[in-house]
């Protein structure tokens, strides 16, 4: 049962680079026209040092974005939840920021702030992944029964203590649902600013100079090494939820 | 006065979207010290107001509140609350929810003595042994006993009960209901309960009120003697069958279906 989980999507992954492999080779396409999974690890080797270094800078920038967010939307989220005028007030500004495609927004920033690499890159990581955070937060808070705040304010407890003990706690599976939402969007916002910005920085970039020089394989590789740390990314969410809201999951019986 | 929770003269009213809601109206209860009131009435009639009340959650526009001799004016420590809901906390063993209560009051209790007096409390109600297991795990009734010791776990003066078995099957009710004069006597509280059940409030109250219909007053009040824990055959008594029948019309009288004419 436990080698089947692990070896059917592994057979998977291997037909689907064989079923690739081959269309390339059967049209007979060169390196310029596309990349075959053959030519993935000549790529690799050739660039693997700029991949480290591009692909760190991706990381650390998706990342504090995505904690700024974290901060930002809590916050925002409170914000919401608690009180009911703010609610009206704050929801349709959030909801016509939303609308706008963050693609739209990449260009405005990178011309903004030129030459601020870092600076650019976590603002738009940041943008394009706190709303759902906010929103997740939001709802989580105001749809807390008012028993739970009873129980607690008839012992005379303060806001911040049911704050502290129930409601956050309470929000926690909403808010990490919402998390994995947002890191997916944070790190679609850090890669959108690294490929449209000027001599920018990242696996973006290096992205832009495959696209450049028609290098499909770097291109190719460049794609790859994305997917890896997105999937990273997101399972490190899935971790922290499994620590910190596992409770909300239960057990088959 | 030996009462230990007056309710005198109290009026409220609600602004709602549909204009000013006027629920209690010269409402006066009096409980002394160690007794049991029952308070019944039709739907809609304040009597969840009442617990707010009671509770210090709120504040009447009209009369007071008094408890043990202080006018309630803001929450006090010295309440313990249950509703139909048991508002359990997902993410905490029952032990731990149990105890959540002396994380708010001030208490003298060192640590170690306060898991004893979780584990007294869950031990009184039937729940040895489900210390360590999630309110997820647990049934219906369970958690509701869960949430009694919750609300007892730091000594309250007075126990507010808020419909607490309304969402219990008739069997687990009755069982919950002999749960009550147990703990009742191992723990000595001033308890109100609020029920739409006329038998449950018979069973476990020494003194029944009745609630008119909106705005409310006390309508009737029925003192019913207590002589220790009672058992479910009591219920099936012709006295009980009689005070069973005076309520029931009580309530139709509050209802407005009947009038104080149609007795006998």
């Amino acid at each position: 049962m436990k080698l089947q989980k692990v070896i059917v999507p592994l057979i998977a992954m291997v037909v689907f680079l064989i079923f690739w492999e081959l269309l390339v080779w059967v049209n007979g396409w060169p390196n310029y026209k596309m990349a075959s999974p053959s030519d993935l690890w000549p790529a690799y080797t050739r660039y693997a040092e700029l991949f480290i270094i591009y692909g760190w800078q991706t990381l650390w920038r998706t990342v504090v974005g995505l904690l700024l967010a974290i901060v930002v939307g809590t916050f925002i989220g409170m914000v919401m939840g608690f009180s009911r005028v703010m609610r009206d007030a704050l929801y349709p500004l959030l909801v016509g920021f939303n609308a706008v495609p963050k693609a739209t927004v990449v260009p405005i920033v990178a011309l903004m702030f030129v030459g601020a690499h870092d600076f650019n890159t976590v603002l738009i990581a940041f943008m394009i992944s706190f709303f759902p955070i906010a929103v997740s937060v939001s709802i989580g808070l105001s749809t807390l029964e008012p028993e739970y705040r009873d129980i607690l304010r008839s012992l005379g407890a303060s806001n911040m203590t049911i704050f502290w003990k129930i409601a956050l706690p309470k929000t926690l599976p909403e808010f990490f649902g919402a998390l994995k939402v947002a890191v997916t969007l944070a790190f679609i916002g850090t890669n959108l600013m690294e490929i449209v910005s000027p001599h920018g920085r990242g696996l973006g970039a290096l992205f832009d100079s495959g696209k450049t020089n028609s290098d499909y394989p770097l291109m190719f590789a460049v794609l790859i090494a994305l997917a890896v740390l997105g999937i990273v990314l997101y399972y490190i969410v899935v971790a922290l939820e499994r620590i910190f809201a596992g409770w909300a999951e239960r057990n088959p019986t | 006065m030996g009462n230990l929770i007056d309710i005198k003269d109290v009026s409220h009213t609600f602004a709602t979207d549909g204009g000013p809601l006027h629920v209690l109206d010269h409402l006066n209860i009096s409980v002394p010290e160690g007794g049991f009131c029952a308070v019944v009435g039709p739907s809609g009639c304040g009597k969840s107001t009442l617990t707010r009340l009671i509770a210090g959650l709120m504040i009447p526009d009209e009369g007071e509140v008094w408890l043990h001799g202080e006018r309630v004016k803001s929450p006090r420590s010295t309440v313990g609350m249950a509703f139909q809901n048991p508002v359990l906390l997902e993410w905490r063993s029952i032990l731990k929810n149990v105890m959540l209560p002396l994380e708010i009051v001030p208490t003298k209790l060192t640590r170690k003595q306060q898991v004893e007096r979780a584990e007294f409390l869950l031990a009184l109600v039937g729940l040895e042994g489900f210390e360590d297991k999630k309110p997820s795990e647990l049934s219906g009734g369970m958690r509701q006993r869960a949430s009694l010791c919750r609300s007892l776990v730091h000594s309250p003066e007075v126990l507010i009960l808020d419909e607490p078995f309304g969402a219990l099957d008739a069997f687990t009710r009755e069982d919950l209901w002999q749960t009550m004069h147990k703990v009742k006597a191992e723990e000595p509280f001033t308890g109100v309960l609020i029920t739409h059940d006329l038998r449950e409030s018979l069973f476990l109250g020494d003194q029944v009120v009745v609630m008119s219909g909106r705005p409310a007053h006390a309508q009737y009040v029925m003192d019913i003697p207590f002589d220790g824990p009672r058992v479910l055959d009591d219920l099936y008594t012709p006295e009980s069958a009689e005070r069973l029948a005076i309520l029931r019309h009580q309530i139709e009288i509050a209802q407005g279906r009947a009038t104080a004419e149609d007795a006998a």
